[in-house]
């Protein structure tokens, strides 16, 4: 496993979650294993119905168990969340574990100062605590995230907070109760880059006071590269590249991994030169690909033989990178292949329509599920 | 590449041509009798220019009126003051009627393609349905065309018959593509083509644009707050803050020697994956705060308030927007200098 000195604070191992639909069983999750250490940061990153979302939401026990089927383990400290009663899942999350949406202004409750929203996730979990000095903590907190007058913004509503200051409350929200825990879920992709350089340096801040272990997921490898120790790639799913950042993104082990990096621009270097994107769009969970989920956009699964790709899933292994740096990868030395082969890709691959929707959708009023991660994205 | 940004000053007729752009929004009192208590200044007197089949990039963050000034240009809002030369001709008093021969020749390109694709149309309808309006081919040839316009935005031309839904975002994204080009227009407006699309889809469409743009020799006006992707696709950017024009210039003077203080705060807040991954780290530029109100903006320069160069000149007199150096890069600050190292890593 990549990981760690430090006794792991929250360890995720097997994790499965599916939602049986009318349409048949998404399998948003597979089998998902990681680790995160006090004062460490995990980065996962994955495209939209990846499956990042859905197991963030599961580690916080937000999904409706009625609804949701989830397998394997998912421990914070010594607790089992998975099967946990929602009693006492209640008394863990906030104070163990809290999480910071993507969107503040839907987080938020509009009918309520944020203010009011933090004292009562306070008193939640410390009921003895007068409302005179839960406010003063919601003000105390409201300073340490860096809002401006926090005595009077306090009782301000949401809707008079700008963005950046209402991800800001947010996050003095999720960590008004000293959590172990943070789960950041695209914490700034609703903001704009100088905010979002503030909210992140802010986050790096407070996790180096309070010592807190952070998962932050997001699509944005940059956003990764800057806030992460180990980075966790997912593709339709599956965990399917993990090591420490900056050993994945500068040696990728898995030809996905290196399609992302290939396809950003960047900032520096020749601005003319073309970008190779990844051919044709991510799967449908409902239905995904046979063998490796990547395998009809991989351009370098030519290089394996007798069709294993298409057969076949790879186990999720040591790369020869080392045995910190996983692939889920039939090529035996992916980094090399990448690096010395054009690749080659079937052009049908870019007009595929989504079939499995296809089949479904009769009317143009049935516009559900069009992707199946969309409805938790 | 420094194309773009000369032929203006050679005399070569640019397509598009703007100066002095106003759009205020009026604020209404609530209650009964409504009067305008404000004006959202959502573009303050914007001038720039494009030449045929060039790309102009507009950047910056959300409020400062990027997007307006493109729905401007497209006449769906109506400008306040100032002119928009369309090939020779100023588009800013024309009636809507007036203005109908002339959109055939400026077409938009949306950000979301959820919702710019009307769900209850098939793909063939929605792509035929500028043709029919501007009666540009014959009824009987409309079908055969929306085929050749699918294949050339890389979609199976046999799909003419489905429905949006039945779409990746990416492939919408080529539908509003094809729908836009379906005129072959001069200029087209992409407000944020690529920013709601997977980080592998985006690349696809970005290449799409630029084979287009080579095949038909379309001028972009490129509207989007990803600086990378910006930086990619157009020879010359233009940096909006709060409704002004703060900064403009070839691609390699905005990214290698900015000019304005906030052209360089907003470099230097983009997370580089390659730098970062190496270790190196941008010594980043931190701006307080957020961006103030367009209702009631700073006096002065609109950037003072969150500037480290603010000096009791740029509240009491706000910066002309001037040349600077090569005649094609305009700054608007008092103390306006070039940084070099804002891309630089230190380890």
């Amino acid at each position: 496993m990549p990981s760690t000195d430090a006794e792991p604070y929250l360890r995720v191992e097997d994790l499965s979650v599916s939602f049986p639909t009318r349409d048949g069983v998404v399998r948003a999750v597979t089998g998902m294993t990681y680790q995160v250490a006090l004062g460490k940061t995990l980065g996962i990153v994955g495209e939209s119905g990846s499956g990042k979302s859905v197991s963030s939401l599961a580690v916080m026990g937000l999904h409706d168990m009625k609804r949701t089927q989830m397998e394997g383990s998912i421990r914070i400290e010594d607790t089992e969340v998975v099967g946990l009663p929602e009693d006492r899942m209640r008394r863990l999350r906030g104070n163990a574990a809290a999480m910071i949406f993507q969107d503040p202004l839907t987080a938020l409750h509009p009918f309520y100062t944020i203010g009011a929203q933090i004292v009562e996730a306070y008193r939640v979990h410390n009921p003895d605590v007068s409302k005179r000095e839960a406010k003063a903590k919601a003000v105390d907190m409201l300073e340490r995230v860096g809002i401006p007058q926090p005595n009077r913004r306090v009782d301000d509503f949401p809707h008079q907070f700008s963005g950046g200051m209402r991800q800001r409350a947010m996050i003095a929200m999720s960590l008004v109760n000293n959590p172990k825990l943070l789960f950041a879920d695209e914490p700034t992709t609703a903001l704009d880059v100088t905010v979002q350089a503030q909210i992140l340096d802010l986050l790096q801040e407070l996790q180096r006071d309070f010592g807190s272990a952070i998962v932050i997921i997001t699509h944005d490898l940059g956003v990764i590269a800057e806030m992460a120790d180990e980075v966790l790639v997912m593709y339709a799913g599956r965990c399917v590249e993990y090591g420490a950042t900056r050993e994945v993104l500068t040696h990728p082990e898995m030809p996905y991994t290196w399609g992302l990096l290939n396809s950003v621009p960047e900032l520096t270097g020749d601005p003319e030169e073309a970008l190779l994107p990844i051919p044709g769009s991510p799967p449908s969970l409902l239905n995904p690909p046979n063998g490796c989920a990547f395998h009809p956009r991989c351009g370098y699964s030519h290089l394996v033989p007798a069709d294993l790709c298409t057969r076949e899933l790879p186990l999720l292994e040591p790369s020869p990178r080392g045995e910190s740096h996983l692939k889920r990868c039939h090529l035996l030395d992916p980094e090399n292949d990448m690096r010395t082969h054009e690749p080659v890709v079937d052009e049908e691959v870019l007009e595929q329509p989504d079939l499995v929707v296809a089949d479904r959708v009769q009317a143009p009023d049935q516009q559900t599920l069009s992707t199946a991660g969309d409805s938790n994205g | 590449m420094a194309e773009a940004a000369t032929s203006a000053s050679r005399g070569a007729a640019p397509l598009l041509e703007v100066r002095d752009l106003v759009k205020h929004f009026p604020v209404k009192s609530s209650g009964l009798i409504r009067r305008t208590v404000g004006q959202v200044q959502a573009i303050d007197g914007i001038s720039f220019s494009i030449d045929p089949g060039q790309s102009l990039g507009l950047v910056g963050e959300s409020g400062c009126g990027k997007s307006t000034t493109g729905r401007v240009l497209m006449k769906l809002y109506e400008p306040t003051s100032g002119e928009m030369l369309f090939d020779g001709v100023d588009l800013a008093p024309l009636s809507q009627r007036q203005m109908l021969p002339h959109r055939k020749d400026i077409q938009l390109i949306f950000q979301d393609p959820y919702s710019s694709l009307n769900p209850r149309h098939t793909v063939g309808t929605i792509i035929a349905t500028p043709l029919q309006v501007h009666k540009v081919v014959p009824e009987k040839q409309v079908m055969d065309r929306v085929k050749d316009l699918l294949k050339l935005v890389g979609l199976n031309p046999e799909h003419y018959n489905r429905y949006p839904s039945e779409f990746s975002g990416g492939q919408r994204q080529r539908i509003g593509i094809a729908r836009a080009l379906a005129l072959t227009p001069k200029l087209m407006i992409a407000d944020e083509p690529v920013s709601a699309l997977d980080v592998s889809i985006q690349a696809q469409v970005i290449n799409l644009l630029q084979d287009l743009q080579r095949e038909f020799n379309i001028a972009f006006l490129f509207i989007a707050h990803d600086l990378a992707i910006v930086r990619h696709f157009c020879p010359e950017i233009a940096v909006m803050y709060l409704g002004k024009i703060v900064e403009i210039g070839d691609r390699d003077t905005i990214y290698n020697r900015p000019h304005h203080p906030y052209t360089q705060a907003l470099l230097s807040a983009v997370p580089d994956v390659k730098q970062a991954a190496i270790g190196g780290r941008r010594d980043r530029i931190r701006l307080q705060g957020d961006v103030p109100s367009p209702i009631n903006p700073p006096s002065g320069c609109r950037f003072r308030t969150r500037c480290w160069k603010a000096q009791d000149i740029c509240a009491a007199q706000e910066p002309p927007l001037l040349q600077i150096g090569s005649a094609e890069h305009q700054v608007a600050c008092h103390f306006a200098e070039p940084n070099t190292n804002i891309l630089a890593t230190s380890a």
